[in-house]
């Protein structure tokens, strides 16, 4: 076992197992994650040299970008960067209790969720746009909710949630269709450009109402994160070996649900990353879970960036959503994956 | 306490058909126990029942004297293994990262790869000649090492009792005797306990110190090869005729049915 670092205290108390690979791979992420956001405050309407942005930044410079860093593109980066994690997580999570590579958070109803609430509220509340995320929280908080119930039998399977995931989605979104078609022109733009995702009108406010979500949870499952190396065997020998099933399966999507819902709650309905940002780092790294999710947050990270500098930068002036662009990247990825399982 | 593990008027059911009723059974501590029957008597289910992935509907499956509904699932995994039919491990699981996940019922949030562990890693795979393939994916190997992987991972779990349902079916004849050696071997050096579903019967003859026969939602006989395997027991149990014999390596019962064949029947 040359290639593992092993990190132990005296006596054993505390004890874990980091592999070369993995420490590379995190370190080479975290420069191109840095790089791609250094590239992002750069670019725009105005091309900024990093060296100036660096120097705006830390006050050093003349202050006549400091407007467009800091208002405009620093909150987009940072929001992006924070979904693309959150979404890369959430469907990294789903994949492992589903046991199934083509589980996404779309599947348990948190995006269809969350589209029906914000239309709900697009359409009809009188209140503060402000309230939009918490709208789209508890649409997808009751979806879920609503899945999870109904494939409850003694327990819930994971073919059993995906079917019914499937089919519950399937009523969301024409839900949404219908509020569409029904709603006024104004409203319907406005529905149009949150259901494919956009990171338009990022502030900062956005990013703090965020942050400590994804970092919390996050951090908590990768705690608890060999459980689900365990569960990835199957629940025969899951249970076999000591874990409680059905608690940690609910606990983990619980998580998947949150981690999904806060990030399509600010950004809109952002697809494919939540299905491609896990697969590319198992492509890096292989099937230690704990591993993926740093690696896997990056790279959903990187996704999302990349994809809201492409929606602001080429088309200019236009500013496309990004979603449109993860979708770009997403769809080919996704008909790719699908070709590599037929063969097996 | 000579028998580790019990069952005490056992009922379990599918839905409301009855599987096994009023079943009683005690497993002997230190011996090879087989399981025996025809598809669908419910041999596996009543394994199954056992390891508590099923829960009773009636009675109570007792652990060394206690009832296994009381014990938590950690405690239970530190003292039991089962390694279900057919399992499935994900694209690209190593060897190592399977073997390393028995350990599960020792390690806690902090404590994730003491010495300890690393230790009955190693001794699991070199037990099941798997060191060479520590590395590489599981399901790029053949069905024999595959299922040792498997092994080694429910013998990382290091308990005294190690449940196996079917763990040589789909396996060509040298490999079920591979993996049959191998358990045998870990039954007489280590005193482990082994509990195993097995469809061929002659196999079950030559391995087992104690064969049970599932028939008609209870126990229809158990004891020593010798003892019981009968042509009656044969008649009942597979509802099939046959010759029994002396194998002519082991002494052990040796069981040819009856049937049609190329050559004639030699005898009546």
């Amino acid at each position: 076992m040359h290639n593992y670092i092993t990190v132990r205290t005296k006596s054993d108390k505390v004890s874990f197992q980091l592999s070369k690979k993995v420490a590379m791979m995190i370190i080479l992420l975290c420069i191109l994650l840095c790089g791609m956001m250094m590239l992002a405050l750069s670019v725009g309407s105005d091309f900024i040299s990093p060296v100036t942005v660096v120097k705006e930044l830390f006050g050093y410079g003349t202050g006549e970008y400091l407007f467009t860093i800091q208002t405009l593109r620093l909150p987009r980066v940072l929001l992006a960067a924070l979904v693309g994690m959150a979404l890369a997580v959430s469907g990294l999570i789903l994949q492992g209790i589903i046991r199934n590579p083509l589980a996404a958070p779309d599947i348990i109803g948190v995006t269809s969720g969350a589209s029906v609430g914000a239309l709900l509220f697009l359409a009809y509340a009188t209140v503060s746009i402000h309230f939009l995320p918490l709208a789209a929280i508890i649409g997808a908080g009751v979806v879920s909710t609503i899945i999870y119930l109904l494939s409850w039998k003694k327990g819930v399977t994971p073919i059993r949630m995906v079917l019914i995931g499937i089919g519950i989605s399937a009523f969301a979104k024409g839900i949404v269709t219908m509020l569409i078609v029904m709603g006024e022109e104004v409203r319907t733009s406005r529905a149009y450009i949150w259901l494919t995702g956009s990171l338009y009108g990022a502030n900062m406010q956005d990013v703090y109402l965020l942050l400590p979500w994804v970092v919390f949870l996050s951090l908590f499952t990768f705690i608890i994160a060999r459980v689900i190396n365990v569960k990835e065997l199957g629940d025969d020998i899951a249970l076999g070996v000591g874990v409680k099933v059905q608690i940690f399966r609910l606990l983990f999507l619980l998580i998947s649900v949150m981690l999904a819902g806060t990030a399509v709650a600010f950004v809109g309905g952002i697809a494919f990353v939540g299905l491609v940002a896990p697969h590319i780092s198992r492509m890096m790294v292989g099937r230690s879970f704990a591993a993926l999710i740093p690696i896997s947050s990056m790279v959903g990270a990187i996704i999302v960036i990349f994809a809201d500098i492409i929606g602001r930068t080429a088309f200019l002036p236009k500013d496309l959503p990004a979603g449109v662009f993860t979708a770009a990247i997403g769809a080919p990825f996704f008909i790719y994956l699908l070709f590599r399982t037929r063969n097996q | 306490m000579n028998h580790i593990l019990e069952a005490d008027a056992l009922t379990v059911s599918y839905g409301n058909t009855n599987i096994l009723e009023d079943l009683h059974l005690q497993v002997p501590k230190g011996k090879i126990t087989v399981l025996v029957g025809a598809n669908g008597c419910g041999k596996s289910t009543l394994l199954r029942t056992f390891a508590r992935l099923i829960k009773p509907k009636d009675g109570h499956v007792l652990l060394e004297e206690e009832k296994i509904r009381d014990l938590s699932t950690k405690s239970v995994a530190k003292r039991l293994a089962i390694l279900p039919q057919g399992p499935i491990a994900p694209e690209g699981l190593t060897v190592l990262q399977l073997v390393k996940q028995g350990r599960y019922p020792h390690q806690s949030w902090m404590k994730q790869w003491s010495t300890e562990d690393e230790q009955i890693v190693n001794d699991a795979l070199e037990a099941t000649q798997m060191t060479p393939f520590a590395n590489s994916p599981v399901n790029a190997l053949s069905g024999g090492q595959r299922q040792r992987a498997w092994i080694a991972m429910t013998l990382a779990q290091k308990t005294d009792l190690i449940l196996l349902d079917e763990p040589t079916t789909y396996l060509d004849m040298a490999h079920q005797v591979e993996i049959l050696d191998l358990l045998f071997d870990l039954n007489s050096r280590e005193n482990r306990t082994v509990v195993m579903v097995l469809h061929d019967l002659n196999l079950a003859c030559r391995y087992a110190h104690h064969i049970v026969a599932v028939r008609d939602k209870k126990i229809y006989a158990q004891g020593k090869p010798e003892d019981i395997v009968t042509i009656d027991l044969v008649r009942d149990v597979f509802g099939m005729g046959c010759t029994i014999m002396n194998d002519p390596l082991f002494g052990t019962p040796l069981c040819v049915p009856h049937g049609k064949g190329i050559k004639c029947c030699l005898r009546a």
